[in-house]
């Protein structure tokens, strides 16, 4: 980067076997700029074969900027002759982005009143970035959605009841093909997101974004998985889906209907339930053996338990 | 037959040296990364203690559902292929709740402090 005269304080934030994120300072003269590194090493890159790829990465959360999304700048984007794999370097943002203590933890009370209403607002926004120019992204009609989710859940290999009866609800209830598809983060959940007392401060991990039906962000944010213990807040565990559908509103989101936001929660918990289901034979074939690996797959059941809950609601 | 201590007690054991004595010495990943493995071992205990009755608990269930015999793995992939071509449904009697019970017995293993979970097995006073 250019100016820069050293970088100080560098160390690993997270980060598993295929992507890493690093804090370091960078010193332009006497001044320290805090700045965030993310790369993929090379050697696993297009592992996680639905990601997009870092530099692709930098480019959206460039575009959400201008649209008005809470992202961090984009101040660099690794190049072949850095010789350290994809990345980029961006702007520090100091906040939390750990879910649990986004829903619970009582220094964000206050913002927890109004985050489920800036997160709709926020989607909305970023729903409304325009789509001509992004091809590099996969287009994800609604039933071909499904029938990738499907055809995933038929390669893993291993049948599960639960799954099979949900992709069933799901079948039934394909939302029609909307009018125009648009940009869909992809990953908008509690724990994507950086937060202060003060609210919303960023939106994360735009690796998964394509273009596809836009009400599948406002599903992902209310799957029972990223609710952290607050199961009675549908809404990342800090708000309701009244509030989220406000603030989609209120940022210009054609608001669904009750049952078109039902189906992309069923569907987000199954597809999250089939990530963790996938991580079992990559722990088992050693290409990703940490204990961290092996218990996200053992966390495929929780997604049956929320799943039996919308299909087979206990009266 | 082996002899004791039996490994329940071995697996207790570990899971405690991880988080009293190992756990307070580290931070930042490597403390992370002990208490995701402290709680692979509890899941571990849990497996062997309560996997072998559910199992066979589930077998006969699905025996029932099914109308004949045959292993765990085999008569799980039956009864999706049942639920995928229509024939067996959401009102099929006996569906549900074998359903229930069977993913109440994988989280009793995999998460007991799920919130869902917990609140299955105590639901809210109205």
């Amino acid at each position: 980067m250019p100016g820069t005269s050293a970088i100080c304080n560098l160390r690993r934030l997270s980060g598993g076997a295929t992507q890493e994120t690093w804090f370091f300072e960078a010193l332009y003269g006497d001044r320290a700029t805090p700045l965030i590194l993310r790369r993929a090493p090379r050697a696993f890159q297009g592992e996680e074969r639905q990601a997009i790829g870092l530099a692709n990465e930098a480019l959206l959360i460039g575009l959400a900027h201008d649209a008005g999304v809470p992202v961090p700048k984009i101040e660099y984007v690794l190049q072949p002759s850095d010789d350290m794999g994809e990345g980029f370097i961006a702007q520090f943002i100091d906040g939390e982005t750990l879910g649990g203590k986004i829903a619970r933890d009582p220094k964000f009370a206050e913002a927890r009143k109004t985050l489920a209403h800036a997160c709709g607002e926020t989607a909305a926004r970023i729903h409304t970035i325009p789509t001509q120019r992004l091809t590099m992204l996969k287009r994800w009609p609604p039933r071909v959605r499904f029938d990738e989710l499907f055809r995933r859940y038929k390669t893993d290999g291993v049948p599960r009841p639960v799954f099979s009866l949900a992709f069933e609800w799901l079948r039934e209830r394909i939302p029609p093909e909307p009018e125009c598809l648009r940009l869909v983060h992809g990953d908008f959940r509690n724990g994507n997101l950086i937060v202060g007392p003060d609210g919303l401060r960023a939106v994360l991990d735009w690796e998964l974004a394509r273009i596809g039906d836009p009400i599948e962000d406002l599903g992902w944010m209310c799957v029972g998985s990223w609710r952290f213990g607050e199961i009675d807040k549908p809404a990342g565990g800090f708000g309701t889906r009244e509030d989220l559908l406000a603030g989609y509103a209120a940022g210009g989101g054609a608001a669904p209907s009750r049952e078109h936001l039902a189906y992309w929660e069923v569907f987000g918990s199954l597809n999250w339930g089939l990530m963790c289901s996938g991580m079992a034979p990559v722990f088992s074939s050693g290409l990703d053996p940490s204990i961290e690996r092996a218990m996200i797959a053992r966390r495929a059941s929780e997604t049956e338990i929320d799943l039996l809950n919308y299909i087979l609601a206990r009266s | 037959m082996q002899d004791k201590p039996p490994p329940d007690e071995i697996l207790a054991a570990i899971a405690r040296l991880m988080r009293e004595e190992l756990l307070p010495q580290m931070s930042g990943r490597s403390a992370f990364m002990l208490r995701v493995a402290a709680n692979a071992v509890d899941l571990v205990q849990r497996q062997i203690a309560l996997a072998a009755a559910s199992d066979e608990e589930e077998r006969a269930r699905l025996i029932t559902l099914l109308h004949h015999d045959g292993d765990l793995a085999q008569l799980n992939a039956e009864l999706c292929a049942a639920i995928e071509n229509g024939e067996i449904r959401t009102e099929t009697p006996g569906l549900a709740e074998h359903l229930w019970t069977t993913t109440r017995a994988k989280l009793a293993v995999d998460q007991p402090n799920y919130a869902a979970y917990r609140r299955l097995a105590n639901p809210p006073k109205e």
